[in-house]
């Protein structure tokens, strides 16, 4: 009998990990997140995630014409992450373009996955937010469902938000930004499975803190820091630098170059939220700092092995 | 017991519990031996024996006038069959002898010689002589890394062996450990090297204890423990974890003023001093998911692969792969006829369930292999500039500095053969330069 031998390229070992189980890795991370969502906003919010994942779903399905609509996951991923950044009760059709935008002009006009230049939840959440700026501002105080204003354009207004209350997400905003809790005990899991690393959400959370304590009002130490906390637990800081700004496709790679393009977004985030115009800029700061991206990393060549420093 | 080590890097499984504590056996001679003329880097040797010569083992049979090269020796008495070129581990042919193997061996005789004595130019010819090569994989001409144009500090023998599966060296330190440090002292005087340090991978601890023991006493060699992450065993990552020196990108060991040699080959050195003993045989690791009985084998140099896979119980039904060396290095075989050779460290056999047999996907960007890449490159753009064949894109990300030891592919969750695009764009750079 003729023995068929397989011949590649070496190494002849691998990681079992692949983009599929990456992406579970992520969707499993986004679960507690997701359940507080549906505890806090009911059944919309579920309703809300389900459909927008879906949309993502097919839309990548039908372009790459797959049959298998999980696919690499990373779609799901996309589509779970920008309903995560839609107010509690969107309209559904909202939420339906949403996810086929994402796709389409978020991802795959750029040649799909690895290649788009900014984070495609974003692109599309950036998108409906100009296209219709009513809808994606409906917000509702959690559990009871009444029309509220979010923490941040409260906190303008002199009105304070308990930190108890922020570190659980018992506060109106974003299906799943409000509970900071359940987004830093997924990011755990992502930190322990080593699929992101500190630089980012550190550089980021940690300009957000600092610029919050030093221009949010001057005041005693432990005002500022309180100042300084509620711009980190506020808004959609905690989804963005754990989850959004952690995309890997987007982000740079070199470790320097993360730790800049953290920083870089609290700076932006900070900037719109004290001077702007919107009471929110965790949107705008990661894709501004998403087109950066391939100048940073090449600004951030780190020397070789061997190589002496000048 | 600390262990040093380099920065990056990566855990891998070890899979050395399958061999690891079989000792040396030895494989029975096959039917024909096919002896390449060219199994080390440099220049090619020619024959000096015709087709109908009889020959003994360990007589010349190929050799060069060239510096860079390694004398070729018969492995077995027996009669010269054919002159021609045969498949080598790498899927190109090489010339070969191919010696049809007499029934009758008889056991060759070696007049002991004092080694105390030997000037640096004896120990240096006696290598020649026996066409040592480095025994690690590389097979670069020992007697010539040991002619450095610069002073030598310390000679560093590495007994790492961090590829996993392969226990080959491993077993030789253990079993073999007066040869091995006589063999060190030999190398060190041979380049008047005033320390040697031996480094070894804290997972070999009867190892590190052999030697200590043998070595107890003597000011001038150490043994430095190394930690277990891959490639501990490269020249350049061996140098740093051991000396806390970094060899400059495009430079040798010898440019800090170090020496490696790999644990085999200061045994064969040993030898080839003491006995006047040539390179004729090896031990190798037979080992891998799919083999039937994993040991270290001494094999004949010449001997096809499929005689030794024969003597230690054949092919699975599920064979996927069968690789010569480590598994991240190594080279997938085609054919099973293809001969062992001096830089041959193990053949494994992989069945169907540990090859990865599906097409990669475009990067993500995860930077994994940035993370891990133990000479600080950014595979994940070598790939890509080389994938649409940027070549020079490629070199400044530094694909000329990649010693391909496979870890960006291992880490890689799209599956893409990072590797392989590094050899395209060393290919590609190598012909423009050579118009």
């Amino acid at each position: 009998m003729e023995t068929r031998l397989v011949v590649s390229s070496s190494p002849h070992l691998k990681t079992p990990e692949s983009i599929q189980s990456v992406m579970t890795d992520v969707l499993l991370a986004l679960f507690p997140a997701a359940i507080a969502g549906v505890v806090f906003f009911g059944w919309m919010g579920l309703l809300t995630m389900v459909l927008c994942m879906v949309s993502a779903m097919v839309t990548e399905a039908v372009i790459l014409r797959q049959k298998n609509i999980f696919g690499d996951g990373s779609a799901a991923v996309t589509g779970l992450l920008l309903a995560m950044t839609l107010p509690p009760a969107p309209p559904w059709w909202l939420t339906v373009i949403g996810g086929v935008v994402a796709i389409v002009i978020g991802k795959q006009v750029f040649g799909g996955i690895g290649n788009n230049i900014f984070n495609p939840a974003l692109v599309a959440r950036a998108i409906l937010m100009v296209s219709w700026a009513g809808h994606m501002t409906g917000w509702l105080s959690p559990v009871d469902l009444v029309s509220t204003a979010t923490p941040l354009p409260l906190a303008a207004r002199g009105v304070s938000t308990s930190f108890l209350s922020l570190f659980i997400g018992t506060v109106p905003g974003c299906i799943g930004e409000t509970s900071a809790f359940a987004l830093l005990l997924g990011a755990a899991w992502l930190f322990y499975k080593g699929h992101i690393c500190w630089r980012i959400p550190g550089g980021y959370i940690g300009v957000v803190f600092l610029m919050g304590m030093f221009f949010g009002g001057m005041g005693s130490l432990a005002t500022m820091v309180s100042v300084g906390l509620f711009h980190v637990l506020a808004g959609g800081v905690m989804l963005g630098a754990l989850y959004m700004a952690t995309d890997w496709v987007s982000s740079p790679v070199t470790p320097r170059g993360k730790l800049i393009f953290g920083i870089g977004c609290g700076i932006i985030t900070m900037l719109v939220r004290l001077y702007g115009m919107y009471p929110e800029g965790v949107t705008f700061a990661i894709l501004l700092m998403n087109a950066v991206t391939p100048l940073i990393d090449r600004a951030t060549l780190p020397r070789k092995f061997g190589e002496v420093t000048k | 017991m600390t262990s040093k080590t380099f920065s990056q890097g990566v855990y891998l499984p070890h899979y050395k519990k399958f061999s690891e504590d079989k000792s040396i056996t030895v494989i029975s001679l096959p039917e024909e031996v096919v002896i390449p003329l060219h199994q080390h880097t440099g220049a090619p040797c020619h024959a000096v024996v015709k087709v109908g010569d009889t020959v003994k083992t360990g007589q010349k049979i190929g050799e060069s006038a060239a510096f860079v090269s390694a004398f070729i020796h018969a492995s077995a008495n027996g009669t010269v069959k054919a002159i021609e070129p045969r498949p080598y581990f790498n899927g190109l042919l090489v010339e070969s002898v191919v010696i049809s193997v007499n029934p009758e061996q008889e056991e060759p005789r070696w007049n002991e010689k004092d080694v105390t004595e030997l000037s640096r130019d004896e120990i240096k010819a006696a290598i020649k002589e026996a066409g040592i090569v480095g025994m690690g994989g590389a097979a670069f001409p020992t007697h010539v890394k040991l002619s450095p144009p610069k002073p030598i500090d310390a000679i560093i023998i590495n007994g790492c062996e961090c590829e996993p599966f392969l226990t080959c060296d491993h077993r030789m330190m253990v079993e073999m450990t007066d040869s091995l440090v006589e063999g060190a002292k030999l190398i060190a005087r041979a380049v008047e090297a005033p320390h040697i340090i031996f480094g070894v991978e804290a997972n070999k601890p009867d190892a590190i204890q052999a030697i200590g023991a043998k070595i107890a006493g003597d000011s001038n060699i150490e043994i430095a423990v190394l930690d277990v992450k891959y490639p501990q065993g490269s020249e350049k990552q061996l140098i740093k974890a051991a000396m806390n020196l970094e060899v400059p990108p495009g430079k040798l060991p010898f440019d800090v003023g170090v020496i490696v040699n790999n644990v085999a080959t200061a045994i064969a050195v040993y030898e080839a001093c003491r006995y006047q003993k040539p390179l004729y045989e090896r031990v190798l690791t037979f080992s891998g998911d799919g083999a039937a009985k994993p040991g270290n084998v001494k094999v004949r140099i010449g001997t096809p692969i499929s005689h030794v896979i024969d003597q230690c119980g054949g092919l699975p039904s599920q064979v996927g792969k069968v690789v010569l060396g480590g598994p991240m290095t190594g080279w997938a075989q085609s054919r099973l006829d293809v001969p062992v050779v001096k830089g041959t460290s193990g053949i494994l056999i992989f069945t169907s369930s540990m090859v990865d047999d599906y097409g990669h996907m475009d990067c993500v960007r995860c930077g994994k292999c940035v993370e891990h890449c133990p000479m600080y490159l950014y595979p994940n753009y070598i790939g890509v500039y080389a994938e649409t064949r940027r070549y020079p894109m490629a070199v400044e990300w530094g694909a000329m500095d990649c010693f391909e030891c496979g870890i960006c592919v291992y880490v890689c969750p799209s599956n893409r053969p990072i590797v392989q695009f590094v050899r395209d764009t060393k290919k590609h750079v190598a012909a423009r330069s050579s118009k």
